[in-house]
């Protein structure tokens, strides 16, 4: 089995000083009223005015928010756009969230459209969520070649990672996010088939098809024949 | 099993989502066919080279930005309640 992630619901790490909003002019921190690790009871809290609780659950997952819209995007300045909209959208309709899922599960759904609207912009004609075209998996047998025990030490760091990053981005959208969701992010088939609004059927057939479609565009860089 | 079958339970192995007896079928498969025992662990080795890549780094002054733009959204939100 492949673990990726690691739960987001995971420990919390109280900052080293008292919680506060960080700008670069207004360093004064802000009391929270929050003192244990619960994602439930720092919503319920922001919900109430807590703003130092929100900036709580901002500092919690940022990273991750920005990681996802660089992934979908493919560009620094539209996941900043998505991350800040994201974070904005989540607080100004924070008293819609029922708590019916979990707050981060809800905040990536956010994230998700604003990211594949970014796309849309892009190429208004080649973002599309509905449901793909039967696929060919006959032809994952035309391109069998053993990679040997760590084919990813072929190459450094910065080129593994351009190597990754290009073929994520040749990825059609549909199938990137649901890879980047389950497979990057960790989040589950049924909290993935919540956020795209999609059946757990449907995020299962796009990760297969997902996974097999970058196993083949790996191929040509990671297989034994290949010398560098 | 053939292997067709492999390749469509292929999401559900490596997530160690298959029944015990499906999971003994497909190994047994997998123990005497190489194409699909290199698909398998290609296709393994791919999820695993995405999980260990290097995390996008947050920059700092796009941390600042959005930090600023929510103290000015709770600043406004202060002053309408």
């Amino acid at each position: 089995m492949i673990f990726c992630q690691s739960s987001v619901a995971g420990r919390y790490r109280p900052p080293l000083g008292a919680l506060r909003i960080v700008t670069a002019t207004d360093p004064k921190p802000l009391p929270s009223t929050i003192v244990r690790d619960d994602e439930a009871q720092l919503v319920s809290a922001a919900k109430a005015g807590d703003a130092a609780a929100f900036e709580e659950l901002v500092n919690r997952y940022e990273r991750k928010i920005f990681r996802l819209g660089m992934n979908i995007t493919q560009n620094r300045e539209d996941a900043e756009d998505v991350m800040q909209e994201a974070f904005l959208k989540s607080y100004t309709n924070l008293d819609r969230f029922q708590g019916d899922s979990r707050f981060y599960t809800w905040l990536v759904r956010i994230a998700v459209n604003e990211a594949l609207m970014k796309l849309r912009k892009r190429r208004p004609n080649q973002v599309s969520l509905d449901e793909p075209l039967p696929g060919d998996d006959d032809s994952v047998f035309r391109e069998i070649e053993d990679w040997g025990p760590s084919p990813e030490k072929k190459f450094a760091q910065t080129e593994l990672n351009e190597i990754l990053n290009s073929v994520i981005g040749e990825l059609d959208p549909i199938f990137r996010v649901v890879f980047l969701l389950r497979d990057v992010e960790g989040i589950s088939t049924e909290e993935t088939a919540q956020i795209l609004d999609i059946s757990e059927a449907a995020v299962k057939s796009r990760l297969l098809r997902a996974r097999l479609k970058l196993r083949q565009k790996l191929n040509k860089y990671f297989r034994r024949s290949e010398s560098k | 099993m053939n292997c067709k079958k492999v390749i469509l339970e292929l999401t559900s192995y490596l997530d160690g989502a298959l029944d015990s007896s499906v999971r003994l079928e497909l190994e047994q498969h997998l123990s005497q066919c190489t194409d699909c025992r290199m698909v398998v662990d290609t296709t393994r080795k791919t999820i695993q080279i995405f999980c260990n890549s290097e995390p996008v780094p947050l920059p700092e002054d796009v941390r600042k930005r959005l930090h600023t733009a929510l103290l000015d959204r709770f600043r406004r939100n202060a002053k309408t309640i």
